[in-house]
């Protein structure tokens, strides 16, 4: 694999996509277990990345990366915009002064993105938020040695999936105890759609 | 800005300025900055208007951060980390209380750490 600006920007722009044309859904799930603004949120986060990156020159997906983090940040108005943003810092800082990012580089990039939402939202594996979509697929690339869109994609969506069954114990839904058992947690679904972007984008650069 | 100011955060600007206007009634001498609400006015909470709301109340003595729930935490400390702001802290207490405290207290110029001290009494866990 290898991650350079033109596809970086591509990853973007069909996460932005999937995420407008999910924008309802999210919501929809956001209002079962949480304040019915996920959809809202990533949906005005995501279309101020596309607007960005698109209009910008850069000269290695590091600055790209950083620019992704700052809209996130400054754009999504809930708790996902400082964990997003938060995630795409690390992993702009992780990669800095590399113009693209081979398998090795990617994954102890992601590595150290799931380390700062961890340290962002205090939040470990098992509570309901997307680290539980992260976390699985930081250590599922661990054993592995090279790119597979296929596998990648199918462990973000089994682990997005088993969110289902837990409680919640961070973030809102965390509020509603065992209510929350039997939704899927909204940050866990974006998750998957800005990670099955990355996996269509690099499965057709093969 | 000769006491501890102090920021209340918040996912809506009602809160934010309901919050000032009880505390500047009984203590109107210490500068309280207000982030309340998204860029759009909507629920929610922006490190910009955080950031903002810092620079407009700083002074040499430092400023408390309050804030209520969810993101706002989050937000609060990444603007004090992002911009390496000195003598600006996050407060651990509920933000009405709290920061009602916080006011009293540096309304009769204790220091930065005197203050949050006093304010997290009762409620760090
Ligand atoms: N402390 C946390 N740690 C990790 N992830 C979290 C945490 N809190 C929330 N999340 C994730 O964020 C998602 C909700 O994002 P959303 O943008 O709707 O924020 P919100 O909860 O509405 O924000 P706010 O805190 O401002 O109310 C959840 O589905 C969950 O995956
Ligand atoms: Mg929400």
């Amino acid at each position: 694999m290898e991650l350079n600006v033109a596809n970086t920007v591509k990853w973007m722009t069909l996460a932005n996509e999937k995420i407008q044309e999910n924008k309802t859904y999210l919501t929809e799930l956001d209002q079962a277990i949480g304040d019915g603004d996920h959809g809202i949120n990533m949906a005005r986060g995501f279309q101020e990345v596309e607007a960005k990156i698109t209009a910008t020159d850069y000269d290695n997906v590091s600055d790209l990366l950083k620019d992704v983090s700052m809209t996130l940040l400054s754009k999504v108005g809930g708790a996902a915009g400082p964990l997003y943003g938060t995630a795409f810092l690390k992993l702009s800082m992780a990669v800095k002064g590399s113009e693209t990012l081979d398998f090795p580089k990617f994954k102890s990039g992601l590595a150290e993105a799931l380390a700062g939402i961890k340290q962002r939202g205090k939040a470990e594996k098992g509570e309901k938020t997307l680290v539980d979509v992260w976390e699985p697929l930081v250590d599922y690339l661990n054993g592995q040695n090279s790119f597979n869109a296929a596998g990648f994609e199918s462990v973000a969506k089994e682990a997005m999936e088993a969110t289902k069954d837990l409680e919640a114990k961070k973030g809102r839904a965390a509020y509603l105890r065992e209510r929350s058992i039997g939704h899927l947690d909204p940050g866990s679904v974006s998750s998957f759609y800005i990670f099955s972007s990355l996996a269509e984008v690099l499965k057709e650069g093969d | 800005m000769a006491n501890v100011s102090i920021v209340l955060v918040s996912h809506s600007s009602k809160v934010t300025e309901g919050i000032r206007d009880i505390i500047t009634q009984m203590v109107p001498a210490v500068s309280i900055g207000v982030a309340g609400g998204t860029e759009e006015g909507e629920i929610g909470t922006n490190i910009d208007k955080i950031k903002q709301a810092i620079e407009e109340v700083q002074g040499e003595k430092g400023v408390l951060l309050f804030y209520d729930i969810g993101s706002a935490k989050m937000n609060a400390e990444l603007a004090v980390e992002m911009n390496e702001y000195k003598n600006v802290h996050v407060v651990e207490a509920p933000i009405l209380e709290g920061a009602f405290v916080a006011a009293v207290e540096a309304g009769m110029g204790k220091s930065l750490e005197e203050v949050q001290a006093a304010a997290e009494k009762n409620y760090r866990d």
